[in-house]
């Protein structure tokens, strides 16, 4: 069953497939390119669980669902992990929300450690009742003069819990792992039900640095349910704050690489620049972070023409001390010695485990969902796609460059031209057991949202995915065989959630 | 040249008169009647909730009950606590635990070590390990996953010590305060020295609760 960016299928017409038929198709859809974009459990009838694959078929423009049924009886299917790596996360997933079993696979431990969904006996003894620091097994490396090291959940700077455990000889990392789940908040099953204003407001809150990009893609599968199109200022003001999100991110990205390079003025500048891109966001939406903007069919607040006018007045500006304070960081050779070569991605090794966002693309894998899979404005306007080759710490840092330029560049030449018009109508109830999925291409890449309503037409199951979901697991490989001094460097490259994989 | 060009971008705050924010944000909410109240710590300070804000920044408090802003009131409460203007008034040195935050209040509380708000220049430092730590700046939840480790750290730090709460969150467990995996706000857990409400605050906000505390600013 083929879907499109926004669009919603009726529960029935998504095929369901035997366990083998379901197995084989994401097998060989991946072989030919396609990507495993989503899998995740659904409960479907007394106590059973429908498996849902969504493949993303990128040069195609097209999202293929399918599904499969685990009987409460028998909860168990074959694991894809081995066969398809970037299945592992998902499966993993899936055992601990609805506590089944995928047989074979190759490293089956909790994500979040909270108790399953289904209330059957979860699938490891008090998972729910321990408190996770410490209590989790990790791959080991054996021999005399391997040692250990154990970071976290709390670190050392301002930023979220997470526990890190290097397998180290010598300077040398042999292995990363890393255990997240310290910011679980349940986010999942709050989010069903009728309370959609509640659930805008936890969308809000999924990532706080991504408000902008969760917000929308919430409201996307809400409206797509609802069967409402949202005027076209709405979908210009929520693409505006979008870009201004990703310039803010990007921008304190760049700054907190040159910090870990050890080349403090960028850092300086960059980090007042991004509150530049803040405080664009304040003046719009009224909340640094634009908490507040978007609401299923339209946005709350307008922008009129001397908003768009001062706004470009002052984005004209920002674009030249970007140039400039990117052009000390970039043209200094001890930041590039710093930089280049470290922490490389192959294209090949992006690619099987399915990553997104600019991570990808520093390993030449052409994706953006606003290319790709454009919804809104981005249907009218096109952004050039910001691809770098070696996959290294500076192949991430050169993207994030790029993408600012192109995101100030489409933002100047989008703001003049600011469609006029209503911004919001009301969305109406929601279709009856139908199930919406949204993409957004946030600042760290493909945001995904799965909504699926009951008889009632209230949200029985809502699916969130973070980019960060899919992209821990590259920080882990970027690591092998690096220096343990280098990981500070080679985080920042990447600065996932925890927050947005955690829920 | 580009150094020369950056020039000097600190904020005069809290010297001269406060910055003025944009007519949009949304700060210490406007009680119309006196007998209504609103509860800061609570509230996500949305647009669509049917409560007025003013754009005053100003709304870090040291009681928990100072957050009630009721409609008779002139100004925020501020209840100054001599012992701690006392021993920590030039000197502050504090460790941030984040336990369930969504990374905004974390944003915006690193945003004070940028050259515009220049933390450090009131003596007040973030550092990384507790044992140098006066106190603990709490964001979030507090998910059940995050409590053991939030307690360990706090009891890691030296006698005495502040807590401060930032954000909805960590006061009252804000838009997740009904979530099984989360708390219903720090002051339950360990006693608070300083409250800041927001969604998060803004980095103002926060550089003005502290600077209340330590007995910095004294009027208005």
């Amino acid at each position: 069953m083929e879907l499109f960016n926004g669009g919603h299928v009726s529960l029935r017409d998504i095929p369901v497939l035997s366990e083998k038929e379901f197995r084989d198709e994401v097998l060989l859809g991946c072989q030919k390119g396609a990507r495993l974009a989503n899998l995740f459990g659904s409960p479907e009838g007394e106590g059973g669980v429908r498996l849902i694959a969504i493949l993303g078929l990128d040069e195609e423009s097209e999202l293929r669902i399918l599904s499969t049924k685990i009987s409460a009886e028998c909860p168990r299917y074959k694991s894809l992990a081995k066969e398809l790596p970037q299945a592992q996360l998902f499966e993993r997933e899936i055992a601990e929300q609805w506590a089944i079993t995928p047989e074979g696979h190759p490293w089956l431990k909790p994500v979040r450690y909270h108790p399953n969904y289904r209330g059957v006996p979860d699938l490891w003894q008090d998972v729910a009742q321990r408190t996770i620091p410490g209590a989790y097994p990790f791959y080991a490396v054996g021999g005399e003069e391997v040692h250990e090291v154990g970071v976290g959940p709390v670190h050392a700077g301002i930023i979220e819990p997470g526990h890190f455990r290097f397998q180290c000889h010598g300077e040398e990392v042999i292995h990363l792992e890393i255990q997240l789940g310290y910011q679980h908040r349940g986010i999942e099953p709050m989010m069903c039900g009728r309370d959609l204003r509640q659930g805008v407001l936890l969308s809000e809150s999924i990532a706080g640095d991504t408000s902008i990009g969760h917000s929308t893609s919430f409201c996307e599968v809400v409206e797509s349910l609802a069967g409402c199109t949202v005027p076209l200022k709405a979908q210009a003001i929520r693409a505006i704050a979008l870009e201004l999100e990703r310039l803010a991110n990007h921008v304190g990205d760049l700054g907190a690489l040159g910090m870990d390079a050890g080349f403090l003025p960028t850092s300086a500048y960059f980090g007042r620049m991004r509150g530049d891109y803040l405080n664009l966001l304040l003046e719009l939406t009224g909340n640094r972070f634009g908490k507040g903007l978007c609401r299923p069919g339209g946005v709350l607040f307008d922008m009129d023409v001397s908003m768009a006018d001062s706004f470009c007045r002052k984005l004209k500006c920002y674009k030249k001390e970007f140039e400039e304070v990117s052009d000390l960081l970039f043209t200094r050779p001890s930041v590039l010695a710093r930089f280049e070569g470290i922490g490389g991605i192959s294209p090949k090794d992006a690619k099987n485990l399915g990553l997104v966002g600019p991570v990808a693309r520093a390993s030449q894998v052409e994706h953006d969902v606003r290319i790709d899979h454009s919804s809104g404005v981005w249907q009218f306007y096109h952004v050039p796609i910001s691809l770098a080759a070696t996959g290294d710490v500076y192949a991430r840092a050169l993207v994030r460059r790029q993408e600012v330029m192109r995101s100030l560049e489409f933002l100047l030449k989008f703001l003049p031209s600011l469609p006029q018009g209503e911004i919001f109508v009301s969305p109406g109830p929601l279709k009856t057991e139908t199930l919406a999925v949204s993409l957004v291409e946030g600042w760290r890449g493909e945001i995904m949202h799965v909504g699926i309503t009951d008889s009632q037409g209230a949200l029985c199951r809502y699916k969130i995915k973070d980019p960060s979901f899919q992209n821990w697991f590259a920080l882990t490989l970027a690591m092998r065989n690096q220096e343990i001094s280098d990981f500070p460097l080679c985080n920042k490259s990447f600065n996932l959630s925890y927050c947005g994989h955690d829920l | 040249m580009t150094r020369f060009k950056q020039g000097c971008r600190t904020l005069r705050f809290p010297r001269g008169k406060p910055p003025v924010l944009p007519a949009r944000y949304r700060g210490r909410p406007i009680v119309a009647r006196k007998e209504d109240s609103v509860d800061l710590g609570k509230i996500a300070f949305i647009p669509d909730s049917g409560i007025r804000h003013s754009n005053d920044f100003r709304m870090g408090a040291s009681r928990r009950e100072d957050l009630m802003l009721k409609g008779d009131a002139e100004a925020l409460a501020f209840t100054l606590n001599k012992r701690i203007t006392k021993m920590f008034g030039r000197s502050l040195k504090l460790r941030q635990v984040s336990a369930g935050g969504c990374n905004a209040c974390e944003a915006d509380i690193n945003v004070l070590n940028t050259p515009v708000f220049d933390l450090s220049r009131f003596g007040i430092q973030f550092v990384a390990s507790p044992r140098h730590a006066d106190g603990i700046v709490v964001t979030g939840p507090i998910t059940r996953n995050m409590k053991e480790a939030l307690l360990k750290t706090y009891e890691a730090i030296p006698d005495p010590k502040i807590v401060v709460a930032i954000g909805a969150c960590a006061i009252s467990g804000g838009i997740f305060s009904k979530s099984a995996e989360a708390s219903k706000g720090l002051d339950a857990l360990i006693p608070v020295d300083l409250y800041i409400p927001g969604c998060p605050p803004h980095p103002l906000t926060i550089l003005d609760g502290f600077l209340r505390l330590i007995g910095r600013l004294k009027n208005g």
